[in-house]
């Protein structure tokens, strides 16, 4: 009884503190941007001409339509691909070929997001621009991300299916289902919230990475027109910017800041509601 | 304290007096334990402040009783606060104008800017009215200055960086006028952006450009009204796109300010004004 109030206790105050820092975080960001959100217009963050801070135009919808569809893009292409991973570790590789294959993926997984970054930089963006120039490009954005949440999707998903009872598969075996039967008609349902959780996990990822995107994204600051056009990102607009910024300008890229945190949430609110209509 | 009082809704007043008060106490406790060090205060331009607060770490550890406290908010605000004696010295990233000649100059280093292409672009050269034409979209191939036909891919620096202020300073334009196809950060990005892409043309800091070109990059500077783009010609003032860097004083210099002005412009510190991809002023 003693241990257990004492780990309950610690457990408490991790928590606590994971939280306070999270909330720490928001206070911080809205301390730095209240002189902006109070003194300018929060209209102005939407309808201004474009993002000129140096010249007083604070329009941030560009960049959030840019950070959007960076990511709708990387899951796009990244959740499948996973998804297909996941289930050829699982299922069909030989189970030497399975661990090899799995331990290329976390590899993946531990590269850092500036390798990316620089891979893209002098080789990928290269190839597009003699495609379609400038190369630098929503295109570029999308490839690197996808590559990055691709282990976290695969990962996820592999738990995910292991996970399901093996009960099930006995009963699918006994009923006579294929192989793909059994995956499509009962391996999948029942793994569907994991696998779910794993790509809003990913999704968040792709809204907040800085590095990478910016280096290859080309950032000029637009509704993209086509997948070749440069865009910039939220994140990548604070990291070139924030060393150089003072005053408005500054405080206007804590909002951005505070703009990528209320993506996030609404992510994350909206992994919950799936979560529990998958239950009803 | 007057302007800090103007910043603060009337709530948040008594927290801001509050932690001043704090600061000033411990301030005081720790002057008083390390016997008083003298104080040097700069403020000023944000292209400086860097370089500045690299040469002050040096010089506190040579000389142990001084403290510096380096600022930035701009040229201006360099100007302004050394007349209103609040710094004892200014960080200014221009020369200075004629209505100041009241203050002291001295250049510690120059800052020039090159434009880049890549080395299989057969353009060499370019004029003022050319590069606005590239840089505004009124120009969008290359053929019409000499080159190949391909569309040209413009790239710009973010908002706030000096070599963007330098660069649209020379072609005397607006940020908002620049029709750029990639916006880049540091010197590095842009070196790998231009060396990635064949039709591309962006500026840089010389000094970064001059030692890639040295270590085989497939660049190219372009000569600039027919200077070529050189840390020598930066040192000796003939190419346009450079500026010096000064440390702006009110009266004669007089003893720590004297001594850190004189450390700042003298060899020691060479290899920081290096470092920063900017020009030593001294010849040798």
């Amino acid at each position: 009884m003693q241990t257990d109030r004492i780990l309950t206790g610690i457990l408490r105050a991790g928590a606590l503190l994971a939280v306070l820092v999270m909330l720490l975080i928001f206070c911080f960001l809205l301390i730095e941007s209240w002189p902006v959100l109070t003194g300018l217009s929060i209209a102005g963050f939407m309808a201004d001409a474009s993002w000129h801070p140096l010249e007083g135009a604070y329009n941030l919808m560009p960049m959030v339509s840019g950070t959007l569809l960076a990511s709708i893009g990387a899951i796009t292409l990244g959740a499948p691909l996973g998804l297909a991973s996941a289930l050829f570790i699982v299922f069909f590789a030989p189970l030497h070929l399975a661990s090899l294959y799995r331990r290329l993926i976390e590899l993946l997984a531990g590269i850092p997001s500036v390798v990316f970054g620089f891979w893209g930089l002098t080789t990928l963006v290269p190839l597009i621009s003699e495609w379609q120039p400038p190369g630098a490009s929503l295109l570029a954005a999308v490839l690197v991300l996808t590559l990055m949440i691709l282990p976290m999707i695969t990962i996820t998903a592999c738990a995910a299916l292991a996970a399901v009872p093996d009960e099930l598969f006995r009963n699918a075996s006994a009923l006579g289902l294929s192989r793909w039967g059994t995956i499509a008609g009962v391996v999948l349902p029942a793994a569907r919230v994991g696998i779910t959780a794993g790509i809003i996990l990913a999704a968040a990822r792709a809204l907040g990475e800085t590095m990478a995107v910016l280096m290859v994204a080309g950032n000029v600051v637009q509704h993209p027109e086509s997948l070749f056009d440069p865009v910039r990102t939220l994140a990548a607009n604070i990291a070139l910017e924030m060393a150089y910024a003072m005053g408005d300008h500054r405080s206007v890229l804590f909002v951005s800041g505070l703009l990528l945190m209320l993506l996030v949430m609404v992510l994350s609110a909206m992994a919950g509601l799936l979560e529990k209509r998958q239950q009803v | 304290m007057i302007t800090m009082t103007g910043m603060f809704p009337a709530s948040r007043l008594f927290a801001a007096k509050l932690i001043i008060a704090i600061c000033g106490l411990i301030w005081t406790v720790s002057g008083a334990a390390i016997a008083g060090p003298q104080r040097l205060v700069l403020t000023g331009s944000s292209t400086v402040a860097p370089l500045i607060n690299e040469i002050a770490r040096r010089f506190e550890m040579q000389f142990s009783g001084v403290r510096i406290d380096v600022q930035t908010g701009g040229s201006s605000r360099g100007i302004n606060d050394v007349r209103k004696r609040i710094a004892d010295i200014g960080m200014v990233s221009r020369p200075l104008k004629p209505d100041e000649n009241d203050l002291h100059a001295y250049t510690v280093a120059l800052d020039g800017i090159s434009l880049l292409v890549h080395a299989d672009n057969p353009v060499n050269a370019l004029n003022k009215s050319q590069i606005a034409g590239i840089f505004t979209g009124d120009i969008v191939r290359w053929r019409d200055v000499g080159g190949k036909d391909a569309r040209i891919t413009v790239v710009n620096k973010a908002e706030g960086r000096s070599t963007l202020e330098l660069f649209l300073d020379y072609l005397q334009l607006k940020n908002s006028a620049i029709k750029p196809h990639i916006i880049i950060g540091d010197n590095a990005q842009g070196i790998k952006t231009v060396t990635g892409n064949r039709n591309a043309i962006g500026y840089v800091s010389i000094g970064a450009a001059e030692y890639e070109v040295q270590r085989g990059a497939s660049l190219r500077l372009l000569a600039l009204d027919g200077v070529e783009a050189t840390v020598e010609n930066v040192r000796n003032g003939t190419f346009p796109l450079s500026r010096p860097l000064n440390l702006v004083t009110a009266s004669d210099p007089q003893g720590v300010i004297k001594q850190f002005i004189g450390f700042a412009q003298s060899p020691q510190v060479q290899d920081l004004i290096k470092a920063q991809h900017f020009v030593p002023v001294d010849a040798d």
